[in-house]
């Protein structure tokens, strides 16, 4: 029970402090989950980012993943609830009130003002993820491949994570 | 920009332009739950697709002004973007129509590699594999993370606040609610002091 307040308290926080997207609340999230609470290591974190950005559809998706690991289906419903309900409340409210202050000077310059923190986020996100990934320096090497391919061409990012996994199995 | 499609003849509605009538809780269910489904890899330009030239429930500037206040709000873009157009049709059924529809699928797919996981999880191959995995998911985000920065690179006050950002994240560890409580005013004002 007290696991399961825990795990809606966490979300429903990151919901409303996920500006930028999914990827932003990352470090927050591995913190609040390996180092405050000890559900999980660092490694583990980090595998099931890895399998929810294997799976299609929004950026979240290690949302109900982690709260499935940690306490099953109630998990998986409260940090899904807690996650998503907040901030699409905090939508339908503001829809109400947006055309009235689309044209406002003010708006645009908050939405363009967060744009660095919100870099800063992602790369905390990277950064995090990616020390707890290396545990071996071929899997920095795939790292590194990954994050180069992915720059410097259009190739689909599910072939890279495809690429990944099978290099892991072939090399390691 | 609208896809040139030929409009209907004899339009009811011609300050509609080219489009269908309002969708159901059921279409804004499916409709989401096929996007979910294919999103691999970044959901948006999908979701432009089937919302205004595949179903045609907006106009392309509709769209972008919804996007806008989307990004603008916390949480996943299009996760308050199926919120806000299932809200614009079908009020709060419609919301909760298109938000279940989103997520349900890409759930039940992370759930069922979640239990391939930590089935096979003692397994050295598996392991080997989602090692490999997990490298290449961490590689994906660096490059989102380069690319995102990039922009940047000449605006030296906004660089600072990527630094900062990231010491007291990443190497400090420091709670994101006060650290972005500092961050988000010093970050809109490093902004606004080097635009002018």
């Amino acid at each position: 029970m007290s696991t399961l307040l825990a795990l809606a308290l966490i979300f429903a926080e990151l919901s409303l402090l996920a500006f930028g997207g999914g990827n932003t609340i990352l470090p927050e999230m591995q913190r609040q989950v390996v180092e405050v609470h000890g559900w999980m290591s660092a490694q583990d974190f980090s595998a099931l980012f890895a399998l929810a950005q294997a799976a299609p559809g929004p950026n979240m998706m290690v949302v109900p993943l982690v709260g499935w690991h940690v306490a099953g289906w109630g998990g998986l419903l409260v940090s899904s609830l807690a996650k998503f309900g907040p901030s699409s409340l905090l939508t339908g409210i503001v829809l109400g009130l947006w055309k009235r202050f689309k044209d406002r000077p003010w708006r645009r310059t908050i939405q363009a003002g967060l744009v660095p923190m919100t870099v800063g986020l992602v790369a905390a996100s990277a950064a995090l993820i990616t020390e707890a990934t290396s545990t071996h320096w071929l899997l920095v090497g795939i790292t590194a491949a990954t994050a180069a391919a992915m720059t410097l061409t259009r190739v689909h990012p599910l072939w890279l994570l495809g690429g990944g996994a099978v290099a892991g199995l072939l090399l390691l | 920009m609208q896809t040139p499609h030929a409009p209907p003849a004899n339009s009811q509605a011609p300050e509609a332009g080219t489009l269908r009538a309002p969708p159901s809780c059921a279409a804004l269910f499916t409709g989401f739950l096929g996007l979910g489904l294919i999103g691999f890899g970044g959901v948006l330009p999908l979701a432009r697709h089937m919302i205004v030239e595949d179903k045609r429930w907006l106009t392309a500037e509709a769209f972008a002004e919804m996007l806008g206040l989307c990004q603008f709000l916390p949480g996943g873009n299009i996760i308050n973007l199926s919120v806000a157009i299932g809200l614009e049709f079908r009020g709060v059924a419609g919301a909760v129509s298109a938000l279940m529809g989103l997520i349900l699928g890409p759930t039940a797919v992370v759930i069922g590699l979640g239990v391939i996981y930590d089935r096979f999880r003692d397994d050295p191959h598996l392991q080997h594999l989602f090692a490999g995995l997990a490298a290449a998911a961490a590689g994906l985000l660096v490059a989102t993370a380069l690319k995102m920065l990039l922009p940047l690179r000449r605006n030296l006050p906004g660089l600072a606040i990527v630094l900062l950002c990231f010491l007291a994240i990443a190497v400090l560890r420091l709670p994101l609610l006060p650290s972005m409580a500092v961050l988000a005013p010093l970050s809109i004002l490093a902004v606004k002091w080097s635009s002018r």
